[in-house]
């Protein structure tokens, strides 16, 4: 059952090719908190892509992904025009542009497409089974499915691109006032991202369709940004993980025989669980522990600090009592007992005839909370 | 608990009790103790971070503290809720929201009216009143958005006056305002402390803290003092909120200090 | 073509369907989406109506029924289910809320089309019905959809109403709310619910894929005409009925025209009208206002410059050149323009050619424009 023939290796690969490039572009989306301008510009090229379509004839061909290109920064363009009026913010901009242009291309395509090999589920799904029957020639000889020859390109350019302007895009991503201060236009470097955004969407139709190329684009940034702070380990994890995708996406499609690009995006979704969970410092699971210790930790320097402040005034007498912590502090009687039995571990407080006193750590660590 | 006649102390308007607040076990106050009289009007200052918005939203209830309690005038926030005025930072609302001036300050009399019944001529009537004392009456119809940054403070204050409250917690009430607001809004503040009320605000310019208030207290996440101002508000107390980032002017330092915060980053 | 559709709204059963049920849709996705939009969550909105395709699909393999109410059910669970992930990942982690609504509208949207293979691979007819809640299909609405969105619509607006003071109150100011001992968080809760009631309520018309634009771009063309929020709620219900109620027309009565697309490039002809027409705040208004001031500011200029060379000279009768005046503004306006402005409004007068000088009306009007100046200097 595991081996694959010519055809599904081809799937294999192409499916790995378009993860990878959307990973790249994507994890600067994410940083620059951008990742639903991905949802709009997958949505919108649509029309750039039909009308160029309907120009050439030819779904393959380079002219296409020029056309998305420009429709990914006209839509831009419109949405920093429309919330340049101020009549609309930005968020509402997105949402009434891009659901424009789509409606647009869907159109073109149900009126004027029928009986051309431009089929509205393609569109919208994709089907990367299909990928290996369209081949490339070059001289004679065969370079590949289409797909895998249009893809490698594109992410050798998303490649060239991060690599060229790896600082410029790090400064425009973490201080774009700076950026500017220091002659790096920020605009230039936005139009020149999302135009990559375009041109890797519009490669990655065919095999994933438009709203599952968002999972790519998305999904892998925004988990490894859960496991690493800098940028170079995020982008080649980034990467790594959507190799893992689209391996295990294949995979899933293959034993339940179920859309290829529907189980990469389901897979997309399982691996950031798993990471959510257990990524270590920042996942659920850790955040839980930390959490508790904290918790008693933070009590234990209350009680400090209370106990500091009334020491040596005529209310100590009854502001050190146990049992008049529920009272003072608010705290339910066993919240008092437990946070009181950890500072005496600690050996910050002593008990004397139920009244709590500071131990000098006790006094040193109250200190050191409050002054910072 | 014994009240205020049977002790023969000044009553209290807010007593908090050991305040400590933590956002995500991040302290942000610690162990507050603090009685403010009833009748004065009193600044709450400190360096940015210090909490001061932070005591404010405990002592309305809007974050739960980790440790400690609040009581206003005797009784706990939920029971007294209607004698308490809140005036929030302006910037903490959208003025483009599609509203007037006369609705904003309507919605002062939402916890009066209560749940499902709308406000009607009455609540109308006093919201213009209110108006009338911010001199903003002829803005009534006017939209939010059309406002200058003086005026609109100046309708927060005016749905607070609506409230009919015997506390008012103002946050900031001064930021970003003309020389006129300022001037109105400390002339009405004086107008509330004269008819027995109580306002307490987060303020930030140090030099005005003598002429504005009469009670002080220095926060910074622990309280440094609090008093008349002519008893605390000094040299000392202010270099110890504000640890070495005040330029100061008075070269005496038991007189009132006048001071000036040196900007810094949140 | 027209009066043909208005006859047939009486007599076609399918087309009084089709009418009724975009209206209902229009009216109660464009009024609750008002609200979605003061919230800061157009984005949200798009991120559940993807979000809900598996909910769709997972209420009819359980159930095996079509029926209208189970599967906007099986939607709301779902979209609910999205909205408490966004919500989860952006409250536990450093992942922002644009980052965490894309994952999940895509991986829902995903999940969804495994489902949908599963579906597909059964012979059973009744599972094709399931494909048009991609893209809508007007056409194919029933009395028993109209009936449901009737339902939910209503009971969706009445709670609105309700609950209106406090909900304004809530979106407008959350601190000032919670201290007057409002449950915030409920309405909240409240609020976001009726935003899955807006978009699951119009999936069968428009489709998972573009229901968000009915959400947002009504309420978004109705900020424009008004300043109050109840107008606001009103108009934007009825700019999203009036596109409902065109885009499913123009879509049953035309072959080979998704229902989804056409109701939104209504909508969007509706938000573009909105934004360049709209009194006030209308883009057009703005321009005109620019201009005026600008003719305006030009005139002030050469009356001041005009006065100034008269003061120099003995007697008002004096003409001055238009080159002289060219000279004393160095560029900065266009004189001719200015003078004829000035001549229009009888501030000043032409003698002999191309010599000018001020009426006693514009003379008077330079005075007070040079006392305010100074007034200002002095305020300054």
């Amino acid at each position: 059952m595991l081996s694959l023939t010519a055809g599904q290796m081809e799937v294999q690969i192409v499916a790995i090719v378009v993860a990878v490039a959307c990973a790249l572009v994507g994890v600067f989306l994410v940083l620059r908190q951008m990742a639903m301008m991905s949802d709009a510009i997958t949505h919108s090229i649509l029309p750039g892509i039909v009308v160029a379509f309907f120009l050439v004839q030819d779904l393959s061909s380079p002219f296409l992904i020029i056309a998305a290109a420009a429709t990914g920064v006209l839509t831009v363009s419109l949405v920093e025009l429309l919330n340049r009026t101020r009549l609309v913010r930005e968020d509402a901009a997105i949402g009434i542009v891009f659901p424009a242009l789509f409606s647009i291309g869907v159109i073109l395509i149900a009126r004027f497409a029928g009986g051309i090999h431009l089929d509205l589920d393609v569109v919208l799904l994709g089907e990367i089974a299909f990928v290996p029957f369209n081949r490339t020639t070059l001289f004679g000889v065969d370079l590949g499915p289409t797909a895998l020859v249009m893809m490698t390109i594109i992410l050798i350019i998303n490649l060239l691109f991060i690599t060229l302007f790896y600082k410029e895009l790090k400064l425009a991503t973490f201080d774009a006032g700076l950026a500017a201060a220091l002659g790096f236009s920020p605009a230039l470097i936005h139009y020149g991202l999302m135009s990559l955004v375009s041109v890797t969407a519009v490669g990655a139709f065919d095999a994933v369709g438009a709203i599952l190329v968002v999972a790519l684009i998305v999904g892998p940034p925004v988990t490894s940004y859960l496991l690493t702070d800098r940028l170079w380990v995020m982008l080649a994890l980034s990467a790594g993980i959507g190799v893992l995708i689209a391996v295990s996406g294949y995979w899933m499609a293959r034993g339940l025989d179920a859309s290829i690009a529907g189980s990469m995006a389901t897979m997309t979704g399982v691996i950031f669980m798993v990471a959510y969970l257990l990524a270590p410092g920042r996942g659920l699971i850790a955040l839980a522990f930390r959490r508790r210790r904290q918790r008693w930790e933070f009590a234990g320097t209350m009680l400090a600090i209370h106990l500091l402040n009334h020491e040596g005034l005529p209310s100590a007498e009854q502001e050190n009592r146990v049992d008049h912590l529920q009272e003072h502090l608010n705290w339910d009687s066993d919240f008092a007992e437990r946070a009181v039995r950890h500072a005496e571990r600690h050996q910050t407080v002593v008990r004397q005839n139920r009244h709590l006193y500071l131990t000098e750590k006790g006094r040193q660590r109250a200190r050191e909370a409050i002054v910072r | 608990m014994m009240t205020s006649a049977e002790t023969g102390q000044p009553p209290v308007a807010i007593a908090v009790r050991d305040l400590t607040v933590a956002y995500n076990d991040q302290p942000v106050l610690w162990d507050i103790d603090l009685d403010v009289p009833a009748g004065v009007l009193m600044a709450i200052v400190g360096p940015n971070g210090a909490g001061k918005t932070t005591l404010i939203k405990a002592v309305l209830n809007l974050v739960r503290p980790a440790a400690g309690s609040v009581e206003i005038l005797g009784q706990s926030y939920r029971q007294s809720r209607d004698k308490v005025g809140y005036v929030p930072q302006r910037g903490s609302v959208d003025w483009d929201f599609p509203t007037s001036v006369l609705d904003v300050v309507q919605m002062g009399r939402y916890g009066a009216l209560g749940w499902i019944r709308r406000p009607g001529p009455r609540d109308r009537e006093l919201a213009l009143q209110a108006l009338e004392k911010v001199s903003m009456r002829d803005f009534a119809d006017r939209q939010i958005s059309q406002l200058s940054g003086g005026q609109q403070q100046r309708v927060f204050l005016a749905r607070a006056l609506v409230q009919d409250a015997q506390v008012y917690l103002m946050d900031e009430p001064f930021q970003g305002v003309d020389a006129t607001t300022e001037r109105a809004i400390i002339t009405l503040l004086k107008d509330l402390r004269t008819a027995g009320k109580t306002v307490v605000c987060v303020h930030h310019d140090l030099q005005t803290v003598p002429d504005y208030f009469d009670w002080v207290a220095l926060l910074n996440v622990r309280k440094i003092a609090s008093g008349p101002v002519s008893e605390v508000y000094n040299d000392t107390n202010l270099r110890l909120a504000y640890g070495g980032r005040v330029a100061f002017l008075s070269r005496d330092s038991a007189a009132p200090a006048t001071a000036q915060s040196v900007p810094e980053e949140d | 073509m027209f009066p043909e559709v208005f006859t047939d709204i009486y007599s076609d059963y399918t087309i009084r369907n089709i009418t009724l049920g975009a209206t209902v849709l229009g009216l109660v996705s464009g009024s609750l989406g008002t609200f979605a939009v003061l919230r800061r969550q157009s984005l949200l909105g798009d991120s559940i109506s993807h979000a809900v395709l598996p909910g769709i699909i997972l209420a009819f393999m359980l159930t095996g029924s079509r029926d209208p109410l189970i599967l906007i059910l099986g939607a709301a669970i779902v979209g609910w289910l999205a909205t408490l992930s966004i919500m989860a990942i952006v409250n536990t982690t450093r992942i922002k809320q644009d980052a965490s609504l894309a994952l999940v509208l895509s991986v829902f949207f995903g999940f969804g089309m495994v489902l949908m293979t599963f579906v597909q691979r059964q012979p059973d007819a009744a599972a094709a019905g399931l494909s048009r809640f991609l893209f809508g299909q007007a056409a194919a609405i029933i009395w028993d959809d109209v009936r449901t969105m009737l339902i939910i619509g209503s009971l969706a607006l009445a709670i609105l109403f309700v609950f209106w003071k406090e909900f304004k109150l809530v979106v407008f100011d959350r601190a000032f709310a919670l201290s007057l001992g409002m449950p915030v968080q409920r309405f909240d809760v409240l609020l976001t619910s009726l935003l899955v009631i807006a978009i699951v309520i119009g999936l069968q018309t428009v489709g998972v894929i573009l229901m968000s634009a009915m959400v947002v771009t009504p309420a978004a063309a109705a900020r424009q005409w008004s300043d109050r929020l109840g107008v606001v709620t009103i108009l934007a219900g009825g700019f999203g009925a009036l596109a409902g109620v065109s885009g499913a027309l123009i879509s049953a009565y035309t072959a080979r025209m998704p229902t989804g697309p056409t109701i939104v490039i209504c909508l969007t002809a509706i938000v573009l009208f909105s934004l360049i027409l709209a009194p006030n705040r209308g883009l057009l208004w703005a321009w005109v206002r620019q201009h005026r001031q600008s003719r305006d500011i030009r005139s002030r200029v050469v009356l001041g410059d005009l006065y100034w060379l008269s003061q120099q000279h003995e007697g008002v009768d004096h003409g001055h050149s238009m080159a002289a005046l060219e000279a004393m503004s160095a560029g900065r306006v266009a004189v001719d323009h200015g003078l004829e402005d000035l001549e229009r409004a009888g501030l000043a007068q032409r003698i002999d050619g191309d010599h000018w000088t001020l009426t006693e009306k514009g003379r008077q009007l330079a005075v007070s424009d040079l006392n305010d100046e100074d007034q200002d200097q002095r305020d300054a």
